[in-house]
């Protein structure tokens, strides 16, 4: 990884098949797209388009059937299990729905538990600032079933900043909160991306958290359709709406 | 609802397919020696019926001592030739032979030790002759006092052939020199019956040194006339013979003696039985286990199946159906595989005893039904309490994401406490009350759960003390804290470990007292040479007394002592007792003074006898004693003086007349105090020429005969060992399974964790210090509870001679290490499978 290097994970022409014969499922056709270093960037697009199979080929959580996924300069395709460990260990955070926490950590355990497993000393001043920044100040010797699903979510966001990741990974993690709580979680990952250059990719349904983004892409039928810069939510919602009129011109 | 059981129930199979594997060992076990004991005797029942089959009626003296069972066997009073003549003139009596065979006739092989056997007797008999059953294979019968015959078995082992020239010791233990003039076998080309071991002298050389005296024989073997019936014959024998005699048809006899096998072997069964029970007992541990988490895991669904209308009664039915098809497959196939085992030990034994030959593999009905009966009952009590909990479940759970809450540990400590504290009052008045055996076996077993109940509280402490071993790596202390995470689970599945490990470790504690004990009342005695035999059949060999009194003369020697013992009955009861060539010599050996009266001096009619023995019987100094020896008539002993109980040579000292009248009226122990300052090997090799002629018995020190008293308790420290290592291995199973469905449970949670980046080695490291924390935290369990118990067992027979309490510090760290070893393998599967586990199958797993 180069300061210079302007890219922090990028798909070239990326397949993604389910299935063989009849039961065969084409998840991604083709996707090739590129995410800038210390940018926001948000995926949308129908129920089954292919947004959480794009993002966990690009994780490394799943392979692809053809083309290329790089993360910084590691080409992730062709990785075995250890260096796929190690890419996850060394250079992607995830915020996931649910389920985010170790239940048997306190809330401090747990953002440390990435750098503790790499073997890594945490730097104080940036656990602060995370700290500082997620407000949970108070809250890190209490248990994931101590903390409410919004707080929870926030120590799942300050885990994945802590390490800083070459990216971070979201899938839809305001899907279980209310829109106050989402609108926190939101803020302070634009916030990290904007004041710490932090590169983030998030799949969303909710106009409104896309509109958090510096960019939007549309993904439908497993490829990309459309892109937005610097987006509203009625902008977002006004391409979902295009989205998803052929589709049901189609049934 | 049944179809939903059964269709959850086959969703499921592999989860509780090592929950049933712990019924299918213990049934296993319990059908197994169910076979096993059936089949055997019912060979013997074969082998005494075809020894009886030339017979229609048999006399034989009744015995002055009946033996029970357990202890040896009676020793039938002789029949004198006149006898034979008696019954010989009756009408009816076709021919009368008088037959001497008595036990205790050892071959000197070849390579000059004795043939030994394992259980069959090793007779000495005199030649009847062939018949339809014997018969000769080389060789003629023995005409002249120093021709034998012996069986073909025999030969084989020592590796003799007709025309040598060999040795043989008899009862009256000098060995003697004899030629083989032919061997014999038996119809159906058997070689021995049973793997008994045959001698055949003329008529007098049997009786002279099987029964010690010539004009003697061991029983009348009778046959009628053609058209006679055998019943008729006995009555008519009966008749003439008067009172003293016992008088059976063949048929009787066969039975008889086959059922003093059998007798034997049910005990043997019991042991088994016994062994199956606490397997079955620790089986219990894991299956509650298993279902509780089934029951956890399953939370939402019976909370759906409540919310559509199932009641609480269904609720329960649905989990005690799954016990219930658990049970029964784990039945079927632990019956079968007993079957199995059971004939493969039987099989075993028949080689073992080569010349057993088996009637055939038996499952009889008990076999069965026991089986079926113990493997269904342990399903079902275990599954009650997990059924139960699961009628708990609101049915609201089946909306919400239920975290089950960690339930308060009070009830179940204090049920802990209470139970610990019966089990406490249930051993102290076993163990010091002499309340008997069952309550000592009800006590153990009540702490045991009492312990069980207790263990989840102390889990939390232990448990966390024990992963901080481990906390130094990230794995390690994810580990940790997951053991930790479920003290019920944890503790059970450590409990079921701390069974088998607290009752090797009290048994361990025992021995080990026993041994120090039992080589500090050695070392501490006065005397520093040991004859003794090494025994090769059922009974002890013996050796001269004149031995005893050539060593005196041996120069160095101060004094000598030889010991003779047998069991008699006294005042009515059946008694040990012993006969000594020199009373005084005893306390001199042991520096004890008496307890009361004189223990010094013995006169011909006076008896010593220890404190123990004196206090259970209500006897002083004074108290006249009946006493019925194996031979000759009654006889009247004063006690003169009480020995201390753990400073005396039997229950019953007798002077040194006695000793003609037992069943083996030779020495089977001396001692030999040398004078002060004298060195051991300067004598030692003087007195073993003694005994030179007689390859059974040795000359030794001191330090070998502790090493010889250890190696026995070593011996069967290892078959309980071996034994209990099922208990040990259902245990670990219980690890497995628990790892299993934790790591089932947790999917999420190790797809979270690999996400993040954990390696596949590392995942595997955190499974199995999981499992090394539990199974050390239940080996700890064990080794204390074991040794708690052990203690009070020897504190309890402080006065039988167990002076000292000796921890075996080495093999509870051999245990401590077992455990962690048994922890890494059990942890082998689950890890696997949760390093295997798809990372993104994970994370989407609901
Ligand atoms: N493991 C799988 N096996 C077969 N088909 C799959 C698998 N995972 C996803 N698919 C299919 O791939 C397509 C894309 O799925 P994906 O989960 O990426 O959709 P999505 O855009 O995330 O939808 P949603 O918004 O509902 O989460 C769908 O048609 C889905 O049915
Ligand atoms: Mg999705």
């Amino acid at each position: 990884m180069t300061a210079s290097d302007p890219v922090a994970a990028r798909a070239d022409d990326v397949w993604k098949v389910y299935g063989s014969g009849e039961a065969e499922v084409i998840a991604l056709r083709g996707v090739s797209v590129t995410f800038q270093r210390g940018v926001f960037t948000a995926i949308m697009g129908p129920s089954g388009s292919g947004k959480s199979t794009l993002m966990h080929c690009l994780a490394g959580l799943d392979s692809v059937t053809r083309g290329e996924v790089r993360i910084g300069e590691t080409t992730v395709t062709g990785l075995g299990d250890a260096g796929l460990t190690r890419l996850r260990r060394d250079k992607v955070g995830f915020i996931f729905q649910q389920f985010n926490l170790l239940p048997t950590l306190s809330a401090k355990e747990n953002i440390l538990l990435p750098l503790a497993i790499a073997g890594r000393k945490p730097d104080d001043a940036w656990f602060d600032t995370v700290i500082r920044t997620v407000g949970l100040q108070d809250r890190l010797e209490h248990r994931p079933a101590q903390l409410s699903g919004g707080q929870q979510q926030r120590v799942a966001c300050a885990r994945a900043l802590v390490a800083r990741p070459e990216v971070i990974f979201a899938d839809e993690p305001t899907g279980n909160l209310d829109s106050r709580s989402g609108a926190d979680v939101l803020g302070f990952l634009r916030d990290s991306v904007r004041q710490h250059g932090q590169t983030i990719v998030m799949v969303t349904h909710d106009p409104v958290a896309a509109s958090y983004a510096d960019r939007v892409i549309f993904l439908a039928d497993g490829a990309v359709v459309d892109e937005l810069h610097d987006p509203s939510p009625d902008m977002v919602l006004d391409r979902m709406k295009k989205l998803d009129a052929p589709a049901e011109v189609e049934r | 609802m049944l179809r939903a059981t059964l269709k959850s129930l086959l969703a499921r199979k592999v989860r509780l397919l090592l929950s049933g594997l712990a019924v299918v060992l213990g049934v296993m076990f319990v059908a197994g020696s169910f076979v096993l004991t059936d089949t055997l005797s019912r060979s013997f029942d074969s082998i005494f019926s075809d020894a009886y089959s030339q017979t229609d009626v048999t006399v034989a003296g009744k015995p002055k001592v009946e033996v029970s069972e357990l202890d040896g066997e009676s020793v039938p009073a002789p029949v004198p030739a006149s006898a034979v003549d008696t019954v010989a003139a009756l009408p009816g009596v076709a021919q009368a032979r008088g037959m001497v065979a008595a036990d205790g006739a050892t071959l000197i092989g070849s390579n000059g030790k004795a043939v030994g056997s394992f259980g069959p007797p090793q007779l000495g008999e005199n030649w009847l002759g062939e018949n339809a059953l014997t018969q000769l294979r080389e060789g003629r019968g023995p005409t002249a006092d120093d021709e034998i015959v012996i069986n073909k078995g025999l030969a084989e082992a020592g590796k003799v052939a007709v025309g040598d020239r060999v040795g043989v010791l008899t009862l009256d233990a000098k060995q003697r020199t004899f030629t083989i003039v032919g061997t014999f076998g038996y119809s159906g080309d058997r070689d021995s019956l049973g793997g008994v071991n045959e001698i055949a002298f003329t008529d007098p050389v049997a009786q002279q040194l099987m029964l010690g005296r010539t004009g003697l024989f061991t029983s009348i073997d009778v046959k009628g006339t053609d058209g006679t019936d055998p019943a008729t014959l006995k009555e008519r024998v009966a008749a003439a013979l008067g009172a003293d005699y016992n008088v059976r048809t063949g048929e009787e006899a066969a039975a008889d003696d086959a059922q003093g096998l059998k007798d034997g072997l049910g005990f043997f069964n019991n042991i088994l039985l016994g062994f199956a029970g606490i397997a079955l007992f620790v089986g219990i541990f894991l299956i509650i286990n298993t279902f509780s988490i089934v029951v956890a895991q399953r939370t939402r669904e019976l909370a759906l199946l409540r919310a559509v209308g199932a009641s609480r009664r269904q609720v329960i039915g649905s989990v005690l159906t799954e016990a219930v098809v658990i049970g029964v497959v784990a039945s079927v196939i632990g019956t079968a595989a007993g079957i199995g085992v059971g004939a493969l030990l039987a099989n075993l034994a028949a080689r073992f005893a080569d010349g057993l030959s088996l009637a055939g593999i038996g499952v009889p009905p008990v076999a069965l039904i026991a089986s079926f009966a113990v493997g269904l009952i342990v399903t079902i009590v275990a599954a009650v309490t997990p059924a139960l909990r699961a009628s708990r479940i609101p049915p609201i759970a089946a909306m919400q994401d239920v975290a089950t809450p960690d339930r308060p540990l009070t009830k179940i400590t204090t049920l802990g406490a209470i139970v610990s504290a019966a089990a406490g009052a249930l051993l102290g008045i076993g163990l010091y009350a002499d309340g008997g055996l069952m309550l000592v076996a009800g006590g153990v077993l009540l702490a045991f759960v009492g312990v069980a109940l207790l263990t989840p509280v102390l889990s939390r402490p232990v448990v966390g003390l024990l992963g901080r071993l481990f906390s130094w790596s990230v794995p390690g202390k994810l580990g940790r804290l997951n053991s930790g995470r479920n003290p019920r689970r944890t503790a059970i599945t450590a409990a079921a470990l701390m069974v088998g490990i607290a009752l090797v470790t009290g048994v361990g504690v025992i021995a080990s007292s026993a041994k120090t004990s039992i080589a500090g009342s050695i070392d501490s005695m006065d005397a520093q040479l040991i004859i003794q035999g090494t025994q090769t059949g059922p009974r002890p060999p013996t050796f001269d007394p004149t031995v005893v009194e050539r060593a005196k003369a041996v120069p160095g020697v101060r004094d000598a002592v030889g010991v003779a013992s047998d069991l008699a009955k006294v005042d009515g009861e059946q008694q040990f007792v012993t006969s000594v060539t020199d009373a005084a010599v005893i306390p001199a050996i042991y520096g004890s003074t008496a307890v009361a009266g004189d223990i010094t001096r013995q006169g011909p009619d006076q008896a010593i006898v220890n404190a123990e023995t004196a206090t259970e019987r209500g006897w002083a100094v004074g108290s006249v004693l009946t006493v019925q020896l194996t031979r000759g008539e009654e006889h009247r002993y004063t006690v003169s003086g009480i020995a201390p109980t753990d400073k005396s040579i039997g229950e019953i000292m007798l002077p040194a007349a006695a000793m003609a009248d037992f069943a083996q009226p030779t020495l089977s122990l001396g001692f030999v105090r040398l004078d002060e300052g004298t060195p051991v090997a300067s004598v030692q090799p003087q007195v073993e020429a003694l005994v030179a002629d007689n390859p059974l018995v040795s000359v030794i020190d001191q330090a070998t005969f502790t090493q010889q008293q250890s190696d026995m308790l070593d011996q069967v420290l290892v078959m309980i060992q071996i034994l209990l290592a099922l208990a040990i291995l259902i245990a670990v199973l219980g690890i497995v399974n628990t790892l299993a469905l934790s790591v089932m449970e947790r999917t999420r949670e190790l797809g979270l964790l690999r996400a993040i980046g954990l390696g596949r080695a590392a995942t595997m490291r955190m499974i199995t210090v999981e499992a090394v924390v539990i199974s050390v935290f239940g080996a700890l369990l064990g080794v204390v509870v074991g040794g708690g118990l052990g203690a009070a067992v020897v504190r309890a027979l402080r006065d039988q001679g167990f002076t000292d309490l000796t921890l075996p510090w080495s093999t509870i760290g051999i245990y401590l290490a077992v455990a962690a070893l048994v922890g890494c393998v059990a942890a082998i599967l689950p890890s696997i499978r949760a390093a295997r586990l798809n990372v993104l199958g994970a994370i989407a797993h609901e």
